[in-house]
């Protein structure tokens, strides 16, 4: 019997889901107390099951949790585990984002935080060391907070090359090394900036989320804030593929795990509205790399839908087929074990969902 | 000499459950003294009331008896035997 562990970081507090089939789930409080926990991720790497959350307190502060029994019990060390050391001139607010190194380092974990900036850990996931060249972009003082803050919250290690990695913020845009992080160049050919005066700037976008498939690491997709582009040379350039999306505007992008070219994103009227269009809930699903784009609704509420769903709010599991889980701002949680062919609640009343990820965890 | 640093209910977890932080702090100690020295004997508490750069967080209140040390001089007000020192949460962090 496949077991699923559902982490679901809210704006007051993680809570973990355990289901056998996908459909029925058993939906419990972790120990965080009031933190709202905008990264969750469950490291299943070495044979380990290690839970990790990025928890914000709006009065203690940010920190970096971990748990090796699926939550039960959870800890963190006397250092704080995400900071900036002594004379940079910045502290850290949250950690937006908590990513796996590649296949060839096990024990490498990322942190992409809140003011913009990329840390790695060496030891799992339990302390983390800045990433001096991209703290020290030149362009790093222009970078300017988009409405949920000056976050680095996309984390993309190459799945064969661990000296590249691609990084996205907001706002900022996407940023690449190929010398395992020493020096960083733009990367936003092609990817519009509507709030600039010049709509095609090398730096600057608002990008909201990127996902690729492993198997095809040059080819990334990307929601930008207003607009969904593809990329087929890693990153060089970017090309539109809303095509037929109700809208082009939204927060997350799911790259199939295991089906090169599928890819989901939860379209939002924009720039304006930010509620999904014909207030339904819907996730679109493309299976050819964004040329066209299908509904996936079975299940899912279709009439009065005002709810926005975050970009690091919908993500992929590990299993197969594949299961999908998406959380709104809302608090309502709904997972498909039929890669988003239809979908049931896990939860309904939860508070405003932040970040969800999902595995196999027996 | 000895100064008592008073604990709000969600930062007891992090000295075993006490309400109060009895400390030796040399005889001219300023509460940044004092916060090092909870930083020294239990940095999981010392780092919920300071950033990363010793700075108190925006949410976070100190009082020196009764007075808030935003009203004083901050983190070199100074400090007298038997002292009492009360971390308080501010209500504006509560607001998400």
């Amino acid at each position: 019997m496949t077991e699923y562990l559902l982490a679901i970081g809210t704006r007051k507090g993680l809570f973990l889901g355990h289901s056998t089939d996908r459909v029925s789930w058993e939906v419990e409080r972790a120990d965080l107390g009031m933190n709202s926990v905008s990264a969750v991720c469950i490291d299943t790497r070495r044979g380990r099951q290690r839970v990790l959350a990025g928890a914000t307190s709006g009065h203690w502060g940010p920190s970096v949790l971990y748990s090796d029994d699926l939550g039960k019990t959870w800890q963190e060390p006397d250092r704080a585990p995400v900071s900036f050391p002594e004379g940079s001139d910045a502290a850290l607010t949250r950690v937006w984002q908590l990513q796996p190194g590649g296949p060839a380092e096990p024990e490498v974990m990322w942190a992409g935080t809140e003011p913009s900036a990329l840390f790695r850990s060496e030891d799992g996931g339990v302390t983390y060391e800045l990433v001096r060249g991209l703290w020290e972009h030149p362009h790093r003082p222009t970078w300017q907070p988009g409405g949920g803050g000056q976050c680095l919250h996309t984390v993309l290690p190459h799945p064969r090359d661990g000296s590249r990695m691609t990084v996205a913020m907001s706002t900022g845009g996407v940023y690449q090394t190929t010398d395992g992080g020493q020096s960083w160049a733009p990367s936003n050919g092609g990817i519009v900036a509507l709030h600039n005066p010049d709509p095609y700037p090398e730096y600057g976008q608002c990008v909201h989320k990127i996902s690729r498939h492993p198997d095809e690491p040059d080819r990334m997709f990307l929601q930008n804030h207003g607009g969904v582009f593809r990329s087929d040379d890693g990153g060089g350039s970017w090309s539109p593929i809303g095509g037929d999306l109700p809208a082009d505007f939204g927060f997350p992008i799911v790259a199939h795990p295991r089906r090169p070219g599928s890819v989901f994103v939860f379209p939002l009227l924009g720039d304006f509205d930010r509620t999904p269009p014909e207030s339904r809930c819907r996730v679109f699903r493309t299976d050819n790399a964004g040329e066209t784009w299908q509904p996936l609704e079975k299940g899912l509420p279709q009439d009065g839908f005002q709810a926005a769903v975050m970009r690091d709010a919908m993500s992929a599991d590990d299993g197969d087929p594949t299961g999908l889980y998406l959380g709104t701002r809302s608090g309502a949680v709904f997972a498909s074990g039929d890669e988003g062919d239809s979908w049931h609640a896990v939860a309904l009343y939860l508070p405003d969902v932040l970040s969800i990820r999902a595995a196999v965890v027996g | 000499m000895r100064v008592v640093v008073w604990l709000p209910g969600p930062l007891r977890e992090y000295v075993g459950g006490a309400k109060q932080l009895p400390l030796d702090v040399t005889d001219d100690a300023v509460i940044r003294d004092v916060l090092d020295a909870v930083g020294r004997s239990h940095p999981l508490l010392e780092r919920r009331i300071r950033d990363e750069h010793g700075q108190i967080r925006e949410h976070v209140n100190v009082f020196v008896g009764t007075d808030n040390i935003k009203d004083l001089d901050r983190l070199e007000t100074r400090l007298h035997s038997g002292v009492e020192i009360t971390i308080l949460p501010a209500v504006s962090g509560g607001a998400r």
